[in-house]
């Protein structure tokens, strides 16, 4: 089964994100914490997207395919621009973090810890992240 | 939606945090935090049980405060987490370094 939400670049938008996702996500078999893990780490992918890559644009936007079977759910996270490499990135330690008093930087620790495989290509302008999550793994 | 109420109970303040926590709105979780600290206090409970979620930009806010409050003699203490939004503190290992607990007592207690 496939689902699709377009979102503009506002943050205000992440609470219709948790909505959607919510929904396709009672449907699986994950338990309510792990539920609220895979919302959390979409989430993340596309607030650092919204923020950082959009600069809060409300007239960009992202587009967000969820498909689903039986074994997997795989979020594809489709935005234009410049794109935001989620496997280059690197996250800092969290004794650093405290240590700077920044305020950012740990949501995609939160990300690559929470999903199982996660993929991002580039082509031109367009970019795909891919975020993996196997539903029979314990 | 966050709405977050302040109160002074004795010597310590309690923030009472209900609905969610994201990027759009953990500024006001913030500007909150702040506000205690310029109030001079030295004990701060964090109330989570209305608490639904929190992203990585809200944690960034309590962490952010840490330094600042071992070097201040400010403690901070948060309870009554739901499961859900503790294991999220527990995925960074937050739970290591900031006190969470499970009651307003034991918070008290630290």
């Amino acid at each position: 089964m496939n689902s699709q939400l377009r979102l503009y670049c506002d943050t205000a938008q992440l609470s219709d994100l948790r909505q959607f996702l919510e929904a396709i996500l009672k449907q699986t078999q994950l338990s309510e914490v792990e539920q609220h893990q895979v919302i959390l780490a979409v989430e993340e992918v596309c607030a650092n997207m919204i923020i950082h890559s959009h600069d809060c644009n409300s007239k960009e936007f992202i587009d967000l395919n969820v498909i689903s079977s039986q074994s997997m759910l795989v979020f594809e996270i489709v935005d234009f621009g410049e794109g935001f490499n989620i496997l280059e990135y690197q996250e800092p330690e969290i004794s650093q973090v405290i240590k700077s008093k920044r305020k950012g930087g740990i949501g995609i620790i939160l990300v690559k810890r929470i999903m199982d495989k996660i993929e991002f290509e580039s082509f031109e302008n367009k970019n795909v992240c891919r975020l993996y999550k196997n539903l029979n793994s314990k | 939606m966050l709405n977050i109420e302040k109160q002074i109970e004795n010597e310590s303040w309690v923030l009472k945090l209900t609905g969610e926590i994201d990027a759009s709105n953990s500024v006001e979780l913030d500007a909150a935090m702040s506000q205690v600290v310029e109030n001079g206090a030295k004990i701060i409970l964090i109330d989570c049980s209305g608490l639904e979620y929190i992203s990585s930009a809200g944690l960034g806010v309590f962490m952010s405060y840490l330094e600042e409050f071992e070097e201040n003699n400010i403690k901070m203490a948060i309870y009554a987490l739901k499961e859900k939004v503790f294991q999220v503190f527990h995925i960074l290992g937050l739970d290591q370094l900031i006190t969470i607990k499970h009651t307003k007592e034991e918070a008290l207690e630290g």
